[in-house]
């Protein structure tokens, strides 16, 4: 019996595919059974990051409209065999699943994967309340923003109502040297407001976009720093104890001349 | 139909067909008023005041006895007293009783101090009659409203509204006071930019002054009201 954890975030922009993408792909490179489920019914994107967009041939809605099988619509990833996708419909929009059909969807998902991921879209409203409703536990993003933090802090609200057991925090696009020249909230700043647990700070690189231009998730390459906090991200998912990635390189050199001193 | 509902005292209002506030039945016990519980209690109160006041000899006559219904709704003792204040005004009628619908006292009991845990989140209300002590955080986007004092031992990032109800004598005291907006019974106030994190330091409280709220320091409190200072110890002998 797995676990479905639903990815989201309230504001749109902020990086809830990427997270999604990559978590789901580094808890599968760590050898779990994962599958991700796009509920982004109408506009989904996870496909094309993951480069599985010309190989849909059913999708979330048939699943529920009982078209095809469960076994028929998943997609398994090209590069990793333990990572499945589960496509949300084009053609047709939120209203075409409800809260009932997709809480039934990830009972049987998480019959058969040690992890579902679910891809939430923007917004509260009946998409977001569909993708919550079969999730297990929930992973809120949010850049260091305040309109991010302000939704944020809204969809936390909701999904304490709706009974999703303490979110975590994932602080995505975060940039070190705008926080030191104060134009960017600091991580501690974020969870003082937000209140949750923090699982992961991924900084902001154009090697993520560039990835996902690829089709690509950026996990694959092992020496970005944002794969690492993705990897480390998937990691404390898994119950393991991680410490934060030193994310400011000057700080690391530093911190490394200091201890070549013997001062550290 | 349109007639009856006019003797009924259905007023029209922007097309819209909204009940009477009060509706006077005369029954054997006496004359029931029914209040509607759907109406804002002062809008209630004015039409009962324009009813009672309607200069015709309709209220004159031997002692008659007054039964009020109030629905769901419970009012406070100022409105009950408010509520009699009109009803004096025609000796003969003498109220006799007043109910609730739903069988609970009519009285809202003063709740005195609550304390209550959490944060308050963007989009979420907490409403409280009577003071309330928060131990938690708002945060912006957020809001708390009270009829009387609001206390955050947390930092007020959000919206309070205390005194909601006209008390002016309310306060909002908070761990750390950076709100978006503060209301004080009918005031409203937006924190000067100065406030920003670093200005104001240490725990702090905003007042009614002269119709506009002010912040001052924690221990300045009882200055402002002296009437609750401490005092000595009363305990000792």
């Amino acid at each position: 019996m797995g676990e479905a954890i639903v990815v989201t975030s309230g504001k749109g922009g902020v990086g809830k595919t990427t997270t999604s993408a990559n978590i789901g792909t580094a808890l599968a490179l760590s050898g779990k059974k994962v599958c991700l489920l796009d509920t982004d019914i109408g506009l989904r994107n996870l496909d094309v990051l993951l480069g599985l967009e010309n190989r849909i041939i059913y999708d979330l809605v048939d699943v529920t409209e009982q078209k095809c099988k469960i076994e028929q619509a998943w997609i398994k990833h090209k590069r990793c065999d333990t990572l499945y996708l589960l496509p949300a419909a084009q053609t047709k929009d939120k209203s075409a699943v409800d809260a009932k059909q997709l809480r039934w969807l990830t009972a049987e998902l998480k019959e058969r994967f040690d992890y579902v991921i679910i891809d939430c879209p923007a917004g509260i409203e009946m998409g977001f309340k569909n993708a919550v409703a079969g999730a297990d536990r929930a992973i809120v993003v949010s850049s260091p923003e305040n309109a991010a933090i302000r939704d944020a802090d809204r969809v936390i609200g909701i999904l304490e109502k709706e009974r999703v057991p303490q979110p975590k925090l994932v602080v995505n696009r975060f940039r070190p040297q705008m926080v030191k020249e104060g134009g960017m909230l600091d991580v501690e700043e974020v969870i003082s407001v937000l209140a949750v647990d923090l699982l992961g700070v991924v900084p902001d690189d154009e090697e993520v976009i560039r990835a996902g231009h690829q089709g690509e998730p950026i996990v694959f390459q092992s020496r970005n720093l944002a794969a690492k906090a993705y990897r480390n991200i998937a990691r404390r998912i898994q119950g393991e104890v991680v410490p934060l990635l030193p994310l400011d390189p000057e700080r690391k050199l530093f911190h490394r001349m200091k201890r070549w001193l013997g001062l550290a | 139909m349109c007639r009856k509902h006019r003797e009924n005292g259905v007023n029209w209002i922007m097309g819209k067909v909204m009940k009477p506030g009060v509706h006077i039945k005369g029954t054997k016990a006496g004359l029931l008023f029914l209040l509607n519980e759907s109406r804002p209690f002062s809008t209630v109160l004015s039409e009962l005041k324009s009813k009672l006041e309607d200069g015709s000899n309709l209220w004159d006559g031997p002692d008659t006895r007054v039964l009020i219904k109030l629905g769901k709704r419970q009012i406070t003792r100022d409105e009950e007293k408010e509520m009699r204040r009109l009803f004096s005004s025609h000796k003969n009628l003498i109220i006799h009783s007043i109910e609730t619908s739903n069988g609970r006292p009519y009285l809202v009991e003063d709740q005195g101090i609550q304390i209550l845990t959490g944060t308050v989140r963007s989009g979420q209300i907490l409403e409280h009659r009577g003071d309330l002590l928060l131990l938690g955080d708002v945060n912006p986007g957020g809001t708390v409203r009270s009829t009387g004092s609001i206390y955050v031992l947390g930092a007020l990032r959000g919206l309070a509204h205390a005194g909601g109800e006209g008390d002016e004598e309310a306060i909002i005291a908070a761990s750390s006071l950076y709100p978006t907006q503060l209301r004080i019974a009918g005031v409203v106030s937006r924190p000067p930019d100065e406030w920003g994190e670093s200005g104001v330091t240490g725990m702090n409280f905003a007042y009614l002054v002269n119709g506009q709220i002010a912040v001052d320091k924690m221990h300045h409190l009882n200055r402002i009201r002296p009437e609750i200072e401490w005092k000595g110890n009363r305990f000792r002998s």
